[in-house]
């Protein structure tokens, strides 16, 4: 296969890899479903029949594709899921345990794009242990009812052996059988028909759905589907509110519980009259009408990142030229009135202004996907390491459907695991502990997201330990990062935990739960333009706060000018801008602030942070820029404001990279190319110098 | 008869979809429609007159074998040669598939060339057959 796999391009391959790992995620859901139902003693076989699927499919393609290794895995896991839904094995935590460590595996693999010694070891391991589970659960095998009942031989010989295995299933139950028959649109039965199959459902199982050649017209489809239910003929007729619906008992239970076939099928049917009876006269489908114009059947398509950051660059330059162009008509304008043609040309900029919005909104849409991936994943991560670690955690998921930019989703993946790890490992206590402190024996988890002007809210908290300020303040005086005495406020003591090279594990983790790596977390979550924080209360537990910019690609900014040059700062970390006489300026401590409202708030000259010229002195009133990062706020000093404008913001090259406070650059018309100001850089840098003074 | 062969490949996997599709393109002037499940091939049966169709078996909605049992009962699909992709290990069904009416089945993993030579034969015998009767 190896040789063949070379043919298969790149694209194929990368297709391949997507599609498998959404694959693997459904398995992990899906297995979650069945461990949780099964502690409620019943197994849902729709659910049990889509893990099969899952199984089946990757171990199909990833043999097309060239993935032995996956093939085999994937092919083992399937054979018990068979087993499993066949009722040949038997249902057991200690199975699915075993399996759900399959699933893991095949994410490893797959996350390793290869399939390397070690690999193939593991996988050698995990089959024979999986094999060995198999066979001490395995049920004995029954003969089949089915042989005394008269069922259609038509009917079984297009039943899967699943279908088949249910039909038994069914029939050994002692429920009703029923034929479901309707007649649906060509055009429009999948919708007619799922809100059937919704209600039948909702009575007992679906054995199967046929698709039937007897009887319809032009442009129909008739369905045969069988079902199994404890509900009577009349009793399921009931439930069923479609019109031209057919219900034909195909064995149904007799008083004495015994299954008695029912020899002429068709003699006890119920007809719900239809509007518009069209008794197919038995014609078969009109021929395909010769050549029809080939439309796609398939409704979504796949998109490579690069695609969308490149049609967002394109959308970004246009609205640069929009913005050229609306310049031009607006000198015209002064220039020559609203004469006739000026006033067209306005009003086509307006035009294209609108839709430019549109498109960048469009644009902007298909990029965001919901954070449900990221918590899915969390959620396994917790399972997972509460069952590793001894303790009992409750997880709640709220707002699982907010969106973001799917590049930040995935650089939020890792800092957030790390949060919950540490949550799990240091926070919450083990249940033996919280029993003696008088909390309840589980500990709880809440992963909660929510979106917040232009930014996107991430909180983990637990009920567990909480910070202790005194230890931390303590273990950071002994390490030379503060001086002993200092006062410090509760923030600024939790904000010492971000200080790399803080704590090690074995030091604070016992008492405080936090502090492993919380400067890297830092540093990624920085990256994205989002800050973090911490709330925490010692023996109630930790919050720890994630606020993200909804996306990064497009941003409106602010253009200020300050000593003599140009900068952007984007809208969404502005919370206000004012203006201020040189004398409103005060200094406090060598640090300059101002008077907002009863609060101080401390200012910054940009041309002290980048090392520039002095500022024009020569100005009687200045402006304030507050920008803010989640609870900070920080006053950028500036000369003047020089409008609002949509940026893309490009990234600068690898030398300029090192300066902190800049994000990238921002085309602006005219040809000019500024800098956009990285606001949360700069605040962090800016207040840990000097901690906030009120 | 058009040159241009209509194909139908009912299959769920989108990357075994593509796969199977370029995999044709590679041999011939294929116009190929790709199905995600059986419910969507339903819709696209009477849309074009198809010249070949591929189906998996394990699919979420309506099976494999019951759209082969469909296909086959009609005179007008009756002879569109139809073959059954499947993954090894369930020789139980694609042996019902045959039964009812399928031309052949090719079992995942298989080489490009096995899927290439099977459509390749299969239907140069269908034009000649298509084109004696006319």
């Amino acid at each position: 296969m190896s040789q063949e796999s070379t043919k298969i391009s790149k694209k194929a391959l990368k297709d391949f890899l997507s599609e498998a790992e959404e694959i693997v995620e459904k398995l992990y859901k899906d297995n979650e479903k069945i461990v949780e139902s099964l502690k409620k003693g019943s197994v849902d076989q729709d659910v049990l029949n889509s893990l099969f699927r899952g199984a089946h499919s990757l171990k199909g393609m990833s043999g097309m594709f060239g993935f032995p290794l996956i093939s085999k895995l994937s092919h083992n896991m399937e054979s018990l899921l068979d087993g499993l839904r066949l009722g040949k094995v038997r249902m057991d935590p200690k199975v699915l345990d075993q399996f759900s460590e399959g699933i893991d595996l095949l994410h490893k693999i797959l996350e390793a794009k290869g399939e390397g010694r070690k690999e193939k070891d593991q996988v050698e391991v995990f089959i024979v242990k999986l094999n060995r589970v198999a066979k001490e659960q395995k049920a004995e095998a029954e003969g089949s009812p089915l042989l005394s009942l008269d069922i259609d031989k038509e009917l079984l010989s297009v039943l899967t052996e699943y279908e088949e295995h249910r039909l038994v299933e069914n029939v050994k139950a002692g429920v009703n059988l029923f034929k479901v028959q309707a007649t649906f649109d060509l055009m429009s039965f999948d919708r007619d028909l799922a809100e059937l199959t919704d209600v039948l459902k909702r009575q007992g199982e679906i054995i199967t759905t046929l698709p039937s050649a007897g009887m319809h017209g032009e442009g129909q489809i008739h369905f045969d589907i069988l079902v199994g239910t404890g509900k009577n003929q009349e009793e399921l007729n009931n439930e069923i509110e479609q019109k031209g619906v057919m219900i034909v008992p195909v064995s149904v239970k007799k008083n004495d519980g015994a299954v008695s076939a029912i020899e002429q099928i068709g003699a006890e049917t119920i007809v719900i009259p239809r509007e518009t009876i069209q008794v197919a006269p038995s014609q078969e489908l009109a021929p395909p009408p010769g050549e029809v114009s080939l439309r796609s059947i398939s409704q979504t398509v796949r998109v490579d990142i690069a695609k969308l950051d490149n049609i967002m660059n394109i959308v970004g330059e246009l609205v640069l030229s929009k913005a050229e162009l609306s310049r031009v008509s607006e000198r015209l304008r002064s220039q020559l009135g609203f004469t006739g043609s000026v006033v067209d040309l306005l009003k086509a900029v307006k035009d294209l202004d609108r839709k430019l919005n549109e498109l960048q909104g469009g644009v902007m849409d298909v990029r965001m996907v919901p954070l449900r991936q990221v918590f899915d994943k969390l959620a396994r991560t917790v399972r997972k390491l509460t069952k590793e670690m001894g303790k009992d955690v409750d997880l709640e998921i709220y707002g699982a459907d907010t969106e973001l930019d799917k590049l930040i989703i995935e650089d939020v993946g890792d800092p957030l695991m790390h949060i919950v790890r540490n949550s799990i490992d240091h926070g919450i206590e083990p249940p033996n502990e919280r029993l003696l402190k008088g909390k309840q024996f589980r500990g709880k988890m809440v992963l909660n997201a929510y979106q917040k002007g232009n930014h996107v809210i991430l909180e983990v908290s637990d009920d567990g330990y909480g910070i202790d300020c005194d230890r931390v303040l303590a273990s950071a005086v002994e390490k030379g990062l503060v001086e002993e005495g200092s006062q410090l406020s509760k923030e600024e003591i939790f904000e010492l935990l971000f200080t790399p090279g803080f704590s090690t594990k074995n030091e604070v983790s016992e008492v405080s739960g936090r502090g492993v790596g919380l400067d890297v977390v830092k540093n990624n979550i920085t990256r994205i333009s989002g800050a973090i924080e911490i709330e925490s209360e010692v023996g109630k537990g930790t919050t720890v706060r994630l606020t993200l910019p909804v996306t990064l690609a497009i941003i409106q900014a602010l253009i200020i000018d300050t000593c003599g040059r140009s900068y952007a700062i984007p809208l969404n970390s502005i919370m206000e801008s004012f203006m201020i006489t040189a004398e409103q300026i005060e200094t406090i401590g060598k640090k300059e602030v101002v008077e907002l409202r009863g609060r101080t708030l401390p200012l910054l000259r940009l041309g002290d942070y980048f090392q520039l010229n002095r500022m024009e002195s020569s100005l009687k009133s200045y402006y304030v820029v507050v920008t803010g990062l989640a609870e900070k706020r920080l006053g950028i000093l500036v000369e003047r404001l020089s409008g609002q404008q949509d940026v893309v913001v490009k990234s600068i090259g690898e030398g300029l990279k090192k300066i902190r406070g800049i994000v990238g650059a921002a085309e602006v018309g005219f040809r000019k190319t500024i800098l956009v100001l990285d606001v949360s850089a700069i605040i962090n840098e800016v207040m840990e110098k000097a901690p906030r003074s009120e | 008869m058009s040159s241009i062969l209509h194909v139908l490949i009912v299959e769920d996997s989108p990357s075994m979809r593509s796969f199977i599709s370029s995999t044709l393109e590679a041999v011939g002037d294929f116009q190929i429609v790709e199905t995600g499940s059986g419910f969507e091939a339903l819709k696209a049966l009477p849309r074009y007159r198809f010249d070949l169709i591929l189906t998996d078996i394990n699919m979420p909605d309506i099976n494999g074998l019951e759209l082969v049992g469909l296909i086959r009962s009609r005179p007008e699909y009756k002879d569109v040669p139809l073959f059954i992709i499947t993954t090894e290990g369930n020789s139980l069904d694609h042996e019902k598939g045959m039964a009812l009416g399928a031309d052949g089945y090719l079992v995942k993993p298989f080489k490009p060339e096995d899927l290439q030579d099977l459509v390749c034969r299969r239907i140069q015998l269908n034009t000649h057959r298509g084109r004696g009767k006319q």
